[in-house]
């Protein structure tokens, strides 16, 4: 198994008693909640932490975008990413991702993806998210596109990194004459694509295709999710005449551990039931706008209910769905082998901060991740 | 209640579900984003004079969704065929919000076919510094309650308990809404710059309490279609057709009346 450290860096100094006046930590909370003085602080302390994962053996570390939002502060993931292309000397460096349907212009991120694919000498992943519905109302996207202008500007990246340039791209929402992308990608034919995902039939299959072979993560999803897509893509590769890699298969979950199970219980529980019920909360309206979602998956999920939206969330809640792995050591490998046994996959993201977390906390978690879970886990789903 | 006839026209390779009801004049009613699932009280109010013809949009209710619908003006084209197809003639268009924009649209392209023309509470241009109700981000009790003045209808609105497939249809309605009129946020930019085209005398009516689209785009309206007329109503909200029939009814056919002398 292979290990990603993954950060949102949020910005974790926002005053908690914001629900008060606003419903939500996104679109529509004032940035006169963001102190820039602590944003600096945090900021380079997120980029510190990043970095220590890199030392302490992590495979990868993770940038992500969102938009205005006090949930992750990395509107440009690639200023971070280019801030650690350097600093991070032999890990990977997974943006995961660019929200490629916001874009006016998707030849932006074939152009930076490339670059940090040369400074970095191929050890950029090249993510491709649609963004959540948050997204659209921030960024006036119009989400009944998304799923086009999705497909429309990976193929356009994915051609301008594997073919001779110049040459005419001619889509219904992005038409070009020349594309010519200028540094051409250092890895060949391109840097690896991961796809990220809440989980949609649609995605999966795509993601899935033997043209494809990207790798699927299931993100901030209860475990009985997270095992219904895993299976979804792997019934999908046979079903098109292939067996899925474990590689091909990722989750990214926060994790956190502790010298016992009590010590990890009490020290995590404000932090990510902050995570949650602050930082992650808003209205459906907001969450799920008009066309994100098919009309079936769009019932579906008004059926489920989703779960970034539902009432207050517990650590005792969180931990018995699988959304959040906390404990001693022993107690998150255990779990991690069980999950990873059961549903086979190969990439684990482990978000080490969450919420709130202080660093001295963060600092720890990966500490103890590194040393005391990593190395039982790492010969599963080798070879 | 008049009797009213549904059908299905097949035109431009969309089949759309049509209802009409009573004799007269054609009046074409184009319904706002919320759709017309129903026969409601104004639209038999007005097929006592009409012959009232009540489509629902393509992409909208029991209409298909062509793969050639992108923008209001695709629907605006779609209404003259519309038009050819049924033979109508000297047509009284009336549309509301964001069938208003398709009216507007379509009497900027072509106006022979009609012979007056209502927009109430109509979508399609934007005023600077005029913000409209963001109806995408609102919840449903704050959409209900902003919708209209009166709170007793918001209170039916939020009340009523809609079945399965009335839900479902209304999510495909939500979802045209969004794919016509998310951004730019239920407006056309070009389209305020060839409003003098229309010539057809014109009724503009709206809601002095309408949160969604403020009156003061009735105004900029007026200003922008030669010789419009801009109706108020009072303590009403974006449905004036809901809020206020009577009113609406009365302020349609006086309208018609006078322009027809």
């Amino acid at each position: 198994m292979r290990f990603f450290c993954f950060h949102l860096m949020p910005y974790a100094d926002l005053d908690l008693s914001y629900t008060e006046k606003h419903n939500s930590a996104w679109v529509t909370l004032p940035n006169s909640y963001y102190d820039p003085r602590k944003g600096h602080l945090l900021y380079n302390r997120y980029l510190d932490e990043l970095e220590l994962a890199a030392e302490l053996g992590f495979d990868g570390v993770c940038v992500n975008e969102h938009h205005s939002n006090a949930y992750g502060l990395m509107p440009i993931p690639g200023v971070m990413a280019g801030a650690l292309a350097r600093s991070v000397k032999t890990a990977k460096i997974a943006v995961l991702g660019r929200a490629l349907p916001l874009l006016n212009n998707p030849l932006t991120v074939a152009e930076e993806f490339a670059m940090l694919d040369n400074i970095t000498g191929g050890r950029l992943i090249a993510g491709f998210v649609r963004g959540i519905g948050a997204e659209y109302h921030a960024w006036g996207a119009n989400p009944a596109d998304s799923h086009d202008r999705f497909h429309e500007a990976h193929d356009l990246i994915v051609r301008g990194w594997t073919e001779t340039g110049p040459f005419p791209f001619e889509g219904k929402h992005y038409h070009f004459n020349y594309v010519n992308v200028w540094p051409r990608p250092y890895q060949q034919p391109h840097p690896p694509i991961w796809i990220p995902s809440q989980g949609s039939r649609e995605t999966i299959e795509w993601a899935a295709a033997p043209e494809h072979k990207y790798t699927y993560l299931q993100t901030f999803s209860p475990a009985t999710a997270l095992a219904r897509y895993m299976a979804m893509y792997r019934e999908e590769a046979e079903r098109r005449g292939y067996t899925a890699s474990p590689m091909q298969l990722g989750w990214a979950v926060p994790t956190y551990v502790a010298e016992t199970d009590a010590i990890a219980h009490r020290e995590a529980k404000p932090h990510i039931e902050n995570f949650f019920n602050k930082f992650a909360r808003m209205p459906p309206e907001m969450l799920l706008p008009p066309g994100y979602l098919s009309l079936q998956s769009m019932k579906g999920v008004m059926k489920a209910k989703g779960t970034l939206t539902g009432g207050q969330q517990t650590i005792d809640d969180l931990m018995a769905k699988g959304m959040f792995i906390c404990g001693s050591a022993e107690t998150v490998r255990q779990r991690f082998e069980e999950f990873q046994k059961q549903i086979g996959f190969g990439y684990l993201l482990t978000c080490m901060q969450f919420g709130t977390l202080p660093h001295d906390l963060t600092r720890k978690n990966l500490e103890l991740f590194a040393g005391k879970v990593m190395p039982a886990l790492r010969p599963l789903a080798e070879g | 209640m008049t009797d009213v006839r549904r059908a299905t026209e097949r035109i431009d390779g969309c089949a759309v579900s049509v209802q009409r009801a009573g004799q007269g004049e054609p009046l074409l009613f184009l319904h706002g984003a919320r759709g017309a699932l129903h026969w409601l009280s104004f639209m038999d109010a007005l097929a006592r004079r009409f012959e009232v013809i009540v489509p629902e949009h393509p992409g909208f209710g029991r209409s298909e969704t062509p793969d050639w619908l992108d923008t209001v003006g695709d629907l605006a084209y779609f209404y003259l065929d519309f038009i050819a197809a049924l033979g109508l003639e000297k047509v009284n268009l009336v549309g509301t919000s964001l069938g208003g924009w398709i009216a507007a649209e379509l009497a900027v392209r072509d106006r022979s076919a009609l012979r007056t023309l209502t927009l109430a509470a109509a979508a399609g241009i934007h005023v600077k510094g005029v913000p409209k109700g963001d109806l995408f981000l609102w919840s449903p009790e704050q959409t209900a309650r902003n919708l209209f003045v009166d709170q007793r209808f918001a209170e039916a609105m939020l009340s009523r308990a809609l079945p399965e497939e009335e839900q479902d249809l209304m999510m495909k309605n939500a979802l045209m809404t969004a794919k016509l009129a998310w951004q730019p946020r239920l407006y056309n930019p070009h389209l305020a710059k060839w409003l003098h085209r229309i010539r057809t005398p014109t009724l503009i009516l709206w809601g002095d309490g309408d949160r969604l689209i403020p009156p003061a785009y009735g105004s900029a309206f007026r200003d922008l279609i030669p010789g419009a007329r801009l109706e108020i109503l009072r303590e009403c909200g974006h449905l004036p057709q809901l809020e206020k029939p009577e009113e609406f009814v009365a302020a349609v056919e006086g309208f018609i009346a006078e322009a027809r002398s």
